[in-house]
């Protein structure tokens, strides 16, 4: 049957499937990395899409691979290229935000600057000829091989980066849907703007390491969309981008481990699919309600 | 704060430069708590200008500006603020309720943490909204709702501090009439009720000239306060402006002024 070759070793009896997925050192961090990496990118994924800063963020996510590239030539940690290339490029992404020119001069620097980290990335890849086993994981992800030690930095940078967005989350919030009134009220916008870009980096960098850098948005983008579509409320939004952005890392990883797929494959189609989802359903009830308003409303 | 000086706003003799270019000089006037009072003037004339340098968000060239009793400077508590804008636009996904909360601790660090105080914050959100009559839609998406509801939580959200002093920047400008002729109104209910000071940067006097106290007319890089009557006027508006002006007033009251050359300035500046 099909499903028993895609699905290979999968037991259909839940509680046996989930303690096979524990009982190995490899899988337990790979979903302990996976939740810190979800709970991160949805917090910072919904202040991004608040901000409309989500070309930003794809910039930074393909910045992410000349640097993981870069890391492997010189014989470094992956993460250190990673952290090392997202937080320059945070850097450059709020020089050029900070020039105030009109939006669309924005996008043309910042997509200068994307095109010109692929280039590099691919440079990379070309100078380190043993690495084109590695490039597609970098690309688009892989769950095998994370390191305890891994795991410990991926926690201490998301506690840090996490801390600083919960300190500033009222005057972020105002600064990115109101930035004129709360300057006038002495928020400090330019420096939130600022210093948000650096979290999103941070953010960025530490989702590359299970999703690939292509498809960081799999966890940074459409967790946070689907949950700014279902509600305006911000607390709630945050906690809902959180835990659609765990259950798509869980579920996607499981799948990974029971199937001969790869995990981007999963995380990035399962949260595509609740997007789609939420969507549909948004316009179908948004259609129902003008109708109801126009069949209300006096002539 | 308990001040026995009723001065909202003072400026002597005040000029900005923005640019290397002089917008306005040698401005001076006074508007005093529970007035209303209108800035007008054609496109460019430095109308927005004068509020930011209110805000302290612009320097002065020459002068001073005293406000609420001390010198201009952002950041200032007493200043509620509506910024000159279109509108939300529809993925602007936060609700109205939330945008007002903002005008209150918007400032805060840290996480709003229950308890009497949050209580006492929500409470005085809510009353707000109740204040302009924007409670039934406050919980909407403020990108969903129209410029008028729009307006009426901006409105909302730069009154919920209890500020001595309101700055609103073309707060009719997206709207139809009847809507400006409403939220005139109930800017004015507000500003006796609550002893706010109002300057309100308004292009057309007409939907609100019913309701005002006095104005300010910005032009030719100068300013003239008065009672509307006094203000507009075919031979004052003519000696501002340099050049011949004509007032009319047609049979319905509403007042027409003709000749107005429009700034040199106009292109791309409607924000200066």
């Amino acid at each position: 049957m099909l499903e028993a070759a895609i699905f290979q070793g999968l037991s259909w009896n839940p509680l046996t499937d989930l303690h096979e997925l524990v009982s190995y050192p490899f899988m337990v961090n790979a979903l302990e990395a996976g939740t810190i990496v979800a709970v991160m990118a949805g917090v910072t994924g919904w202040f991004m899409a608040l901000r409309q800063q989500t070309f930003a963020g794809h910039t930074l996510s393909i910045i992410a691979f000349p640097g993981a590239a870069a890391a492997s030539l010189a014989g470094l940690p992956l993460a250190v290229g990673y952290f090392g290339f997202c937080g320059v490029g945070a850097l450059a992404l709020a020089g050029i935000a900070g020039t105030r020119q009109s939006l669309s001069a924005e996008s043309a620097a910042i997509g200068s600057l994307q095109a010109l980290a692929l280039a590099l990335g691919f440079l990379f890849v070309t100078l380190y000829h043993g690495v084109l086993n590695g490039l597609d994981s970098l690309l688009f992800g892989t769950f095998l091989g994370v390191t305890s030690r891994q795991v410990a930095v991926l926690l201490a940078v998301a506690v840090a980066a996490l801390t600083l967005v919960v300190l500033a989350a009222r005057p972020l919030i105002f600064a990115s849907v109101d930035p004129d009134v709360a300057s006038a009220a002495g928020v400090p916008a330019r420096q939130l703007g600022f210093g948000f870009l650096l979290v999103l980096g941070l953010s960025v960098a530490e989702t590359s390491q299970i999703t690939g850098a292509l498809l960081v948005f799999a966890l940074l983008v459409t967790p946070a969309a689907t949950a700014h579509r279902l509600t305006a409320r911000p607390g709630l939004g945050i906690a809902l981008s959180v835990a659609l952005a765990l259950a798509v890392t869980w579920l996607g990883l499981a799948l990974a481990y029971f199937s001969i797929y790869p995990v981007g494959f999963y995380v990035t189609s399962l949260s595509f699919a609740l997007y789609l989802f939420v969507r549909v359903a948004n316009t179908v009830a948004g259609h129902r309600r003008t109708t109801m308003r126009l069949a209300t409303e006096p002539a | 704060m308990n001040r026995q000086d009723p001065t909202a706003v003072r400026f002597e003799h005040a000029a900005v430069r923005l640019g290397g270019r002089t917008i306005w000089h040698d401005v001076s006037f006074n508007v005093t708590e529970g007035e209303f009072v209108a800035i007008l003037g054609p496109n460019g004339a430095g109308k927005s200008t004068l509020i930011k340098a209110i805000l302290g968000l612009l320097p002065l060239a020459a002068g001073t500006a005293t406000v609420l009793g001390r010198p201009a400077g952002a950041g200032n508590a007493g200043i509620g603020y509506l910024p000159q804008r279109r509108s939300f636009d529809s993925g602007t996904r936060i609700r109205g309720i939330d945008l007002v909360q903002l005008g209150l601790d918007g400032t805060r660090w840290g996480v709003p943490i229950p308890g009497p105080n949050r209580k006492r914050s929500s409470a005085r959100v809510a009353e707000t909204i109740e204040l302009v009559g924007a409670t039934e839609y406050a919980r909407h998406p403020i990108g969903e709702l129209s410029g008028g509801e729009q307006q009426r939580l901006l409105i909302a959200q730069a009154l919920v501090r209890r500020p001595k002093l309101l700055l609103l920047d073309e707060p009719l400008d997206s709207l139809d009439l009847p809507n400006q002729a409403a939220v005139a109104a109930l800017v004015r209910r507000i500003c006796h009720e609550e002893e706010v000071a109002v300057l309100l940067v308004a292009h057309d006097i007409n939907p609100i000239l019913g309701y005002l106290d006095r104005v300010i007319y910005l032009a030719g890089g100068g300013a003239l306060e008065g009672p509307p009557e006094q203000v507009i006027r075919s031979e004052t508006l003519s000696r501002l402006y340099g050049a011949p002006i004509e007032v009319l007033r047609a049979s319905d009251g509403r007042l027409v002024v003709v000749g107005q050359p429009e700034a040199p300035f106009v292109h791309g500046d409607r924000h200066a």
